[in-house]
């Protein structure tokens, strides 16, 4: 197999990478751009873990090629703090313990940081429907609830 | 395995029908990177058809829309004309998968993976949606009912692949619905899914109807009986409960995890008169 050549944008940084046809994005950017804070819980889609944006839209890396990923912007959660300064969410979600072995909590707050952008005043529903597709296995959800809500308060001013 | 991304339908065409061994087509690929995951299938080729212009279009067309092969649920969702238009074909698109899936999946994909069970199918078949395909002798229309053949096999030769999906102008006084069974709230597999498209006249009376069934046969249905039980009608109890019967007599499904023959057949008939008032009150609305 000869490797593919991309060109891409990770965090607001141009990046280049070479990679084989069937490598994932999420594979991409764990084994060769050292960005470990994605994971890979099933590696099809159902749990959320891998969560990143592609042009601003919500995906799994998982289930996307790093060869597709030429000229596109990729954001993950390496990106979401600004230097020392922990994004609302991130903070809230220290402030609730809304984990507790912390797989799925890169997936969560990017999952999270998408809606609140679409939507800065979501309701409980549709915090939980749009979250549907991250697991959680520990916590039972509830404090990840009460976490995006109380940073989408706070993000709002209330 | 070569990764190919042409930007054009003859490129991609071409790449196709050349290909020694498997080729695969890759839109959204929430289908297809789970089964080369899983080892179901081992592509030689991938030809990734999100260079080619016009995929990620939703463009007006006759009355109607056109979709590229490549837009996403997600964008689908956001296009207010297409959910005015064909609110169940939204709703229904909607349903598959988490966020995250709907940020990659298309309805073309949703059609050419051929799965029994695929929620947007029924309600494309009810809304008599056209597919266009393009392939080394060029290209055709076909109803989206033709697609699907059996459980993960379509109609389409080697070389061929689908470029749009055209949902058709709507006359004044018209409503779809598509509503699905699971036994949770999100993420899982449709039980049973049915869609209803139906037309009304100035008095409220059925002109025009099609029923669609997922998830009850292994391939979605149109059911033509169904339909007829309401043209003709104002909706009332008897055309539904007529309507229903007919859904239910239409299936063929298998036993599994996610329900019997004899559970799948009763919530056919259930959903089908559930989609059917929701079709009759969108109808009443759309003028």
């Amino acid at each position: 197999m000869s490797q593919i050549h991309v060109t891409t944008i990770v965090n607001g940084d141009p990046v280049e990478y070479l990679c084989e046809p069937d490598e994932t994005v999420l594979d991409v950017l764990r084994d060769r751009l050292g960005l470990i804070g994605s994971k890979e819980g099933c590696g099809t889609g159902d749990c959320g873990a891998c969560s990143v944006t592609v042009d601003g839209r919500l995906v799994c890396a998982c289930l996307m090629l790093g060869a597709e990923m030429q000229g596109r912007e990729i954001a993950t959660i390496e990106g979401m703090a600004d230097g020392d300064n922990l994004h609302p969410l991130q903070r809230k979600f220290l402030e609730h313990a809304a984990l507790q072995c912390g797989i799925c909590t890169p997936g969560f707050l990017v999952a999270a940081k998408s809606l609140l952008e679409r939507n800065p005043d979501p309701s409980e529903t549709e915090v939980r429907y749009w979250l549907a597709g991250n697991l959680c296995r520990c916590t039972g959800y509830d404090k990840i609830i009460r976490a995006v809500m109380d940073a989408a308060a706070e993000m709002r001013g209330a | 395995m070569q990764y190919q991304a042409p930007e054009s339908i003859d490129a991609a065409v071409a790449l196709l029908a050349n290909v020694s061994g498997q080729a695969r087509v890759l839109a959204g690929g929430t289908d297809l990177l789970v089964q080369m995951k899983s080892g179901m299938t081992e592509p030689d080729l991938i030809v990734d058809i999100k260079r080619i212009d016009g995929m990620h279009a939703i463009i007006e067309e006759d009355g109607g829309y056109r979709m590229g092969a490549a837009v996403s649920s997600a964008a689908l969702n956001e296009h207010d004309g297409v959910a005015t238009m064909w609110p169940g074909v939204v709703e229904a698109a909607e349903l598959i998968g988490s966020t995250q899936i709907q940020g990659r999946c298309t309805m073309t994909g949703n059609l050419c993976n051929a799965s029994p069970a695929a929620d947007s199918v029924p309600a494309l078949i009810a809304a008599n949606a056209t597919v266009r395909v393009a392939g080394p002798g060029g290209t055709r229309d076909i109803p989206a009912a033709d697609v699907a053949v059996a459980p993960g096999k379509t109609s389409l030769s080697a070389g061929e692949f689908v470029t749009s999906i055209y949902l058709p102008a709507r006359p004044a006084h018209s409503g779809d619905a598509y509503l699905r069974f699971i036994p949770r709230t999100e993420m899982d597999i449709a039980v049973v899914g049915a869609a209803v498209s139906l037309t009304l006249d100035d008095k409220g009376v059925c002109v025009a109807a099609r029923v669609a069934l997922g998830a009850v046969a292994p391939t979605a249905l149109l059911v033509e009986d169904a339909a007829a039980a309401l043209i003709g009608t104002s909706l009332d109890d008897a055309a539904l409960e007529a309507c229903a019967a007919a859904a239910s007599a239409a299936c063929n499904p298998i036993d599994d995890k996610r329900g019997t023959i004899e559970y799948r057949t009763k919530v056919a008939g259930v959903l089908t008169r559930r989609a059917a008032l929701i079709a009759l009150e969108r109808a009443r609305g759309h003028s």
